[in-house]
């Protein structure tokens, strides 16, 4: 079976690290919050300027002046702070975020991704994701494996417009875990139930298959 | 020194069409409600505003849009706005879409003295197009040049009347930079105190980069999106 998007957020919890502050973008890579594995600590980082952001407040403790980078009411952790975006971008570019995970329209086999903009039909602007995929580290990229019309999102290269070159690291997906590598997208782990051949045929980029894949552990 | 103004009109005294504002703000979060409605009713067109975004269809900056009162658009996203995306596709707006942290970057860069800087971010992307690139550590960057504004309009929690600033929550967001980085800065708060009345070790906005303040009011404090938790 193919993953739902919190199984594909818990995989991605999977990787975080005790002492890693991490940023999490809209859609599913806010779902990754739900998930963190027991005795592991991080702590969020919101670009709108927040870092130990906390659960969404309770019905009726809505404060309009605390939100994420999505616009969602939130809370604060003891210990969080508050600052300006200069501040905050300066965390990002200057690299003390060790951890950012992203949604994609495409991926290519060389790392590169867009997910800002559809030509002539959807232009919402890049918000902080150009800052971040060119200066992270460490990028996860979340997404379906496929578009709504069942085209594949990894691509030999993309079509819409980048957002950055050459920055993912890792691809989660409903069918697959992938790393990107110098050749292609490297199949790592499979969804429960999911054969490699269904991978192939949903995977328009180079795959590079090296022995037994072993399915993922949720 | 005293900055206070007696209302939003007085501090709005001088904007006239086809000027540069920047407004700060992230999303509905920290927008200076009190001069965004002030401008509707000026009705100053050909205006360029520079904001991280464009408001929703009827608050925020969405307002002036609903009208007509903007040219161009300087924001890094702008997807909550319908009428926005309708104006952009049509050709009736100029928007220039550049990355947050440029952005935040840019107005800081415009405040300090700093005319341009060299960034990584949307290097390779539309972005990059026409800008000089550059690498260092063996990593292309490119250069961004700074921005201004003929009036930089921003909302904190509290001021004082020398227009020391201190924020409230995520509302700081873009607007301390936006604060250094106008000609003539616009600060509408909360709170107005007295000289002492904040703690010197606290402020968040040191009142040399605001010109004008004034006690706001009525302040609606829209919530986009309203996400809460079952207890």
């Amino acid at each position: 079976m193919a993953l739902n998007k919190n199984e594909i957020a818990q995989r991605i919890a999977q990787e975080l690290q005790s002492g890693w502050y991490v940023n999490l973008g809209i859609g599913i890579p806010t779902l990754v919050a739900n998930y963190i594995p027991k005795g592991i600590e991080v702590e969020f980082q919101s670009e709108n300027g927040i870092l130990g952001m906390g659960p969404f407040p309770f019905e009726g403790e809505e404060d309009a002046d605390l939100i994420n980078a999505g616009k969602q009411t939130i809370t604060a952790l003891p210990g969080a702070v508050y600052f300006d975006s200069a501040t905050s971008f300066a965390m990002i570019r200057g690299q003390h975020v060790q951890l950012t995970v992203l949604g994609a329209m495409e991926v290519s086999e060389t790392g590169d991704i867009a997910n800002w903009k559809i030509p002539g039909k959807m232009v919402k602007g890049m918000g902080g994701a150009m800052d971040l995929v060119a200066s992270a580290d460490n990028i996860i990229v979340a997404m379906m494996h496929t578009n709504r019309a069942g085209e594949s999102k990894l691509l030999k290269s993309c079509s819409l417009p980048l957002t950055g070159v050459g920055c993912v690291k890792k691809i989660v997906t409903n069918l697959a875990v992938l790393e990107v590598v110098k050749g292609g997208f490297k199949l790592l782990e499979r969804a429960p139930g999911v054969s490699v051949e269904e991978i192939k045929a949903a995977t328009e980029g180079t795959l590079i298959i090296e022995g037994d894949i072993p399915e993922m552990k949720l | 020194m005293n900055k206070i103004v007696a209302n939003v009109e007085e501090a709005c005294e001088g904007i006239q069409d086809g000027m540069t504002l920047m407004i700060g703000g992230f999303g509905l979060c920290g927008i200076p409600e009190n001069s965004i409605s002030e401008l509707v009713k000026l009705n100053v067109t050909g205006l360029t505003c520079i904001s991280n975004n464009a408001g929703v269809d009827d608050f925020g900056l969405g307002l002036l849009l609903q009208k007509k009162q903007i040219k161009k658009m300087i924001s890094s996203y702008v997807g909550e706005n319908d009428e926005f995306e309708r104006q952009m596709l049509s050709g009736e707006l100029e928007v220039d879409l550049i990355p947050q942290g440029s952005l935040a970057e840019r107005c800081r860069a415009g405040g300090a003295g700093i005319p341009a800087f060299f960034t990584p971010a949307g290097y390779g992307t539309e972005v990059a197009e026409g800008k000089e690139v550059r690498e260092f550590d063996g990593k292309p960057h490119i250069l961004e040049s700074a921005l201004t504004a003929d009036f930089a309009i921003v909302k904190a929690w509290k001021g004082d009347t020398a227009g020391n600033l201190v924020f409230k929550g995520t509302a700081r967001n873009f607007n301390p930079m936006m604060a250094m980085a106008g000609k003539i800065t616009i600060a509408e708060v909360e709170e107005l105190l007295e000289p002492g009345e904040l703690n010197p070790n606290e402020i968040h906005t040191p009142g040399i980069f605001v010109q004008r303040i004034f006690q706001g009011k009525g302040y609606e404090k829209r919530i986009e999106q309203r996400t809460v938790r079952q207890k």
